[in-house]
């Protein structure tokens, strides 16, 4: 009785909280010309990191088109059954192009895309496409690319601190190109990962950072979303790389640069496409090429020749003549995985699952 | 050893918000009430006390709102399940999920805000003393009081008359009742002791442990302060031990993974969760303990008439 009670009283709150983000949707659509675009967040706005950079990109089509579109957003939304549900809504209520910012959001947006086969679907970080149903990514490891670079020449102790979330192969990706650009610059140096199996916990990534930091790490990168771990770097006097957005203002002395997520051209131009009629379905993986991430302004205290140098590896990585996973790649146990003059392809890089020669301790399965 | 001690300071912070609120939720349980909020009125403290200080500039204020905050939120929580009668357990979830999304409306304008962390006490001479200068006299103010709560809270149920009487509403309240005993008021200040702990936990997190708002930055630590209580089985030194163990697996799951051990880092994130199970099989294999510990009236609702 207690727990059904309970259950009852939770599903209350949920359909509560549900209703309260879209308030926000006002009775618009009133002229037939309005594009209505939905956005489904998997955490809060106010996370500063992934979440909030999808904001940014979804004020960047408010902004670009004004009267002509109506953007509504429900935030924090479960990855599941109420994902599901709080998708068809939006498609219910006339939204004609919807966003769904997380990966867990696949199998529920391929579902309500079946039943709604004229509205427009883009699943972020997805795999799987339909007719009605886009996926789009970025290639966040271009830029780990260039941190691994600049890491390699800032470190002293040659030790550097990792914070992974969870093992799955885009954090693996990015520990991957980081730690190959920062051997390329210091054959010396070495990576220690700590994984805290969250994407948010401002006090275990902050625990995280202090314990590598600790262990003789000199420079903490982070593949989680709060700006914690460079508030532990600056509070100890090493150096961080922030993760989503720019976060210098949480260590300025210790912020080398961020891998800043930009959604706002991709989804300024998907909207347009939709007014356009020119839509159509397709997997997007973008880099700095495409403007689909960008490099924080770079601390003042990086010497200058350090700065050209990651300069030059992003001009060289947006003209296509470098690559992060250029062979020749040896795993943890010195297997060439790929040889010289090769690249890794992407089919190998969705599904990475193996550590680079650097890397120390056991990548959890 | 430098790093010894700098490991033991993580410890600290770490245990430091779940002292905070575990005292107050066990001085709440002791006098008869289950309040399931904590985690709520810790995460609005949490933003109070940033807010405040952000606005003000001062962080004794914004200590003080941050109590304040928690306080308010079991007020609330009085009014429903003291005056009104409501149901505890339910009540204490709503508490949580209300606190949760509160305190994200609140902290909408203060995302992404740095602010100045908590100063840490400088003694000259002292502080300054190799491992036991930092481990002893470095620490910032809220620290030194999550400690000192502790001796309080003993002398508190176990020598003052007024904690006697707590007690004794906890154990049976219509007997209290029976003696003339207020056992709405002694309740009502019981939960606005525990919001006001609870707040102060949060107001540590945001402005000492990660000087930030951050939504949800509480991250579950008021649901491991509930546990911490039953963990510690009701008694207050105990429940130091237990914040400091819990605050010491937390940062040494984290070590662990950086020296290379090849333990599952998910199994890590586990053992403080195992612990307290470990420790609640333990309390009910011996019944007769955890009979004279637990308080007999726990989440029973209170009504003169009956």
């Amino acid at each position: 009785m207690k727990t059904s009670l309970i259950k009852h009283i939770a599903l209350c709150f949920g359909a509560a909280i549900t209703a309260a983000g879209f308030s926000l949707a006002a009775p618009g659509a009133a002229q037939a010309e309005t594009l209505k675009v939905g956005f489904v967040y998997v955490g809060p706005v106010g996370d500063h990191g992934w979440t909030y950079r999808h904001d940014v990109g979804r004020k960047a089509i408010d902004k670009a088109f004004g009267d002509k579109v109506k953007t509504t957003l429900v935030e924090s939304v479960k990855e599941g059954a109420d994902a599901e549900r709080v998708i068809r809504q939006l498609a219910a209520s006339g939204h004609k192009l919807i966003f769904t910012t997380s990966f867990g959001f696949m199998n529920p947006t391929l579902k309500v895309a079946k039943s709604f086969p004229d509205v427009r679907f883009e699943h972020a970080t997805g795999y799987k496409q339909s007719a009605n149903v886009a996926t789009y990514g970025a290639r966040f490891y271009e830029g780990r690319h260039i941190a691994g670079l600049i890491a390699g020449k800032m470190t002293k102790s040659n030790v550097i601190g990792y914070i992974g979330s969870f093992p799955i192969p885009e954090v693996v990706r990015g520990i991957n190109a980081f730690t190959l650009a920062l051997r390329q610059v210091n054959a010396k140096a070495t990576v220690k990962v700590v994984w805290v199996n969250t994407w948010y916990d401002p006090g275990k990534e902050g625990a995280a950072a202090k314990a590598l930091i600790d262990q003789g790490a000199d420079v903490i990168l982070q593949h989680t979303d709060s700006p914690a771990a460079v508030q532990a770097a600056q509070e100890r006097g090493v150096w961080a790389v922030g993760q989503a957005s720019d976060m210098t203002h949480f260590g300025p002395r210790s912020h080398l640069t961020a891998i800043v997520d930009v959604w706002d051209g991709y989804y300024v131009a998907r909207a347009k496409a939709v007014m356009d009629g020119t839509w159509k379905s397709g997997d997007t993986w973008g880099g700095l090429k495409q403007g689909m991430l960008a490099m924080a302004p770079y601390n003042t205290a990086i010497p200058a020749d350090v700065r050209a140098m990651a300069e030059k590896a992003q001009a060289d990585i947006m003209a296509g003549t470098l690559h992060a996973f250029a062979g020749p790649i040896r795993d943890q146990m010195g297997v060439e995985k790929v040889s010289a003059g090769k690249n890794l392809d992407d089919g190998a890089l969705l599904s990475m699952n193996w550590y680079v020669e650097g890397v120390q301790g056991k990548l959890p399965k | 050893m430098e790093v010894l001690a700098a490991v033991l300071i993580t410890v600290v912070g770490a245990a430091t918000p779940l002292l905070f609120a575990a005292v107050g939720e066990l001085v709440v349980e002791k006098s008869g009430v289950l309040n399931l909020g904590v985690e709520g009125m810790m995460v609005l403290g949490a933003v109070g006390a940033f807010a405040v200080t952000l606005t003000t500039g001062s962080a004794t204020i914004g200590i003080l709102a941050g109590a304040a905050a928690g306080a308010a939120m079991a007020l609330v929580f009085a009014l429903l399940t003291l005056t009104l009668l409501a149901n505890q357990v339910a009540s204490g979830l709503a508490l949580t999920i209300f606190g949760i999304g509160a305190s994200a409306l609140i902290g909408r304008s203060f995302v992404g805000m740095p602010v100045d962390r908590l100063p840490q006490l400088d003694l000259p001479g002292l502080s300054g003393l190799a491992i036991v200068g930092p481990l002893l006299f470095g620490h910032d103010a809220l620290v030194y009081l999550s400690i000192l709560s502790i001796p309080a809270t003993i002398w508190f149920l176990e020598r003052s008359r007024a904690g006697l009487v707590l007690r004794s509403i906890g154990e049976n309240h219509q007997a209290a009742h029976a003696l003339g005993h207020p056992v709405i008021m002694v309740r009502y200040l019981a939960l606005l002791f525990g919001g006001a702990m609870a707040g102060l936990g949060g107001a540590y997190l945001s402005l000492a442990y990660t000087p930030m708002w951050a939504e949800n930055m509480t991250a579950g630590r008021g649901w491991i302060a509930l546990a911490l209580v039953v963990f510690a089985t009701w008694r207050p030194g105990r429940l130091l031990l237990g914040a400091y163990l819990f605050g010491g697996i937390t940062v040494a799951q984290l070590h662990v993974q950086g020296f290379g051990f090849a333990i599952p880092a998910q199994f890590l994130s586990m053992l403080p969760y195992l612990a307290t199970i470990a420790a609640l099989v333990a309390i009910s294999a011996d019944g007769t303990r955890a009979r004279l510990n637990a308080p007999a009236s726990l989440g029973r609702i209170f009504h003169p008439e009956t």
